[in-house]
């Protein structure tokens, strides 16, 4: 008997695509495997037996068989619903979907393991349907985290250039954060004191800083991230500009 | 690769959702073998739905005129709206033969990711018509997806306010299954949406 090319993991479902009359290609994110895409049969008729097991922004255990191109998932169990704990909150539901997207692009070959980004996503999602921190706050702290993992981390402690320690209150995109008067680029921005604060709070954790920043810190910390976050992921994310203004 | 006209007919069916290279090449084949005035009427019909079919001004599913059979019958009660994402979902209704209302077709549902906001689906042209305030209850029978439930609770916090009777279709166990085989989320929601059985 050779190898029977079934395995089983657990993963986060990043996007489902139709397929054929009544089938969907779904990619999921998973803790071994890395990112993986399948065939789910017949999931979208009402008697499906994966009925919402196999929706966006869902943790799942799952058993997928093994294919040249695609796998199939033979069975799904939902380790927890997160997709669906959101889907009546518009603010929090478009979070997720920017989210989910940012982790299938930075899990750029399929199959690669990516544990990290795996937790980062599992995390992220918990904090966001917990409802105890803004959306947008938790998406950026994800967002921020997650560039950390792919190898762009933001760098606010230090000049991007020199390494020179200390807070600057100039930064600079293409450089990767903040930098030093001597090493400033033509073009870095300016950052306020209290923007770069709730960066600072955002990326280490500090969640009690993070909640009492004032809100046009948080829109001006919000457009440095998705600024960033364009700079080095090249193409944009679709869901970015959906994502609900407060 | 076939000569000339079939190679033609190969490649443009393939075009075709659905279709590999090998179902396109059966096609073409079942095409070629068949009886000239059944293909006449198929490239008949090919020309027409694109000369004739629209969408009706007032409800968006395809129609023939410029509104559809819907909008069209003073029968239908214009104090009903059925809000549903596709005109495959306003036959599915009617099949039913439960719903008396009219429909309006959003032409998709929220999907981010997909690139999907609110703004690319019909969503103002549905508040214009609840503006004159004929319409007292509108009905959400958008898909029981994620996509389908995040634009159906963007709609009813939009048009809330507008002081109308908004309700969801309602979401359970599907006919002829067996519980243990429901998912948690399907199963829960079919308990939260229960209701008393009459004597």
């Amino acid at each position: 008997m050779g190898d029977v090319p079934v395995y089983r993991d657990e993963g986060v479902v990043l996007r489902t695509t139709p397929l054929g009359e009544a089938d969907r290609i779904v990619t999921i994110l998973t803790r071994r495997t890395g990112r993986v895409r399948a065939v789910a049969k017949g999931v979208r008729r009402t008697t499906s037996r994966f009925g919402s097991r196999l929706e966006p922004a869902t943790y799942v255990d799952l058993q997928l068989y093994e294919g040249r191109s695609l796998d199939t998932v033979t069975q799904a169990e939902i380790l927890h619903p997160y997709g669906a704990q959101i889907a009546g909150d518009y603010g929090r539901h478009t979070a997720s979907a920017v989210m989910l997207e940012a982790a299938e692009r930075f899990t750029v070959e399929e199959r690669e393991p990516s544990l990290k980004m795996f937790l980062l996503l599992v995390g992220g999602l918990r904090t966001l349907v917990a409802r105890e921190h803004a959306p947008r706050l938790v998406l950026d702290a994800f967002l921020l985290r997650s560039l950390t993992v792919a190898g762009y981390g933001m760098s606010l402690d230090e000049c991007a250039r020199c390494g020179e320690p200390g807070t600057y209150p100039n930064l600079s995109v293409p450089a990767g954060g903040v930098v030093c008067p001597e090493c400033r680029p033509p073009g870095a921005a300016s950052v306020s004191a209290p923007a770069l604060r709730l960066l600072i709070a955002l990326l280490s954790g500090d969640w009690a800083d993070a909640d009492a920043s004032p809100s046009p810190a948080r829109r001006e910390a919000s457009g440095l991230v998705a600024a960033y976050l364009q700079w080095h992921i090249e193409r944009g994310l679709r869901a970015l500009p959906h994502l609900e203004r407060t | 690769m076939y000569e000339g006209v079939v190679q033609d007919l190969i490649d443009e069916l393939g075009l075709l959702p659905g279709i590999g290279p090998k179902s396109a090449q059966r096609i073409a084949f079942h095409i070629l073998a068949a009886d000239p005035a059944d293909v006449r009427r198929l490239a008949h019909v090919l020309i027409e739905v694109k000369d004739k079919v629209r969408f009706c001004r007032i409800c968006f599913n395809v129609a023939q005129e410029e509104t559809c059979r819907v909008c069209a019958d003073p029968r239908r009660d214009q104090a009903l709206i059925c809000v549903v994402e596709e005109p495959k979902d306003v036959v599915a209704i009617e099949r039913t033969r439960e719903f008396r209302g009219r429909y309006h077709v959003l032409g998709g549902a929220i999907n981010p990711i997909g690139g999907v906001g609110p703004d690319n689906l019909r969503i103002r042209e549905l508040v214009a018509r609840l503006a004159d305030g004929t319409v007292t209850e509108l009905i959400l029978a958008t898909d029981p997806n994620t996509e389908g439930e995040v634009t159906a609770s963007y709609l009813a916090r939009q048009i809330g306010p507008m002081g109308l009777r908004i309700t969801r279709l309602a979401s359970g166990l599907p006919m002829g299954g067996d519980l243990e085989w429901a998912d948690e989320v399907t199963l829960g929601r079919a308990f939260s949406g229960r209701r008393v059985v009459e004597a």
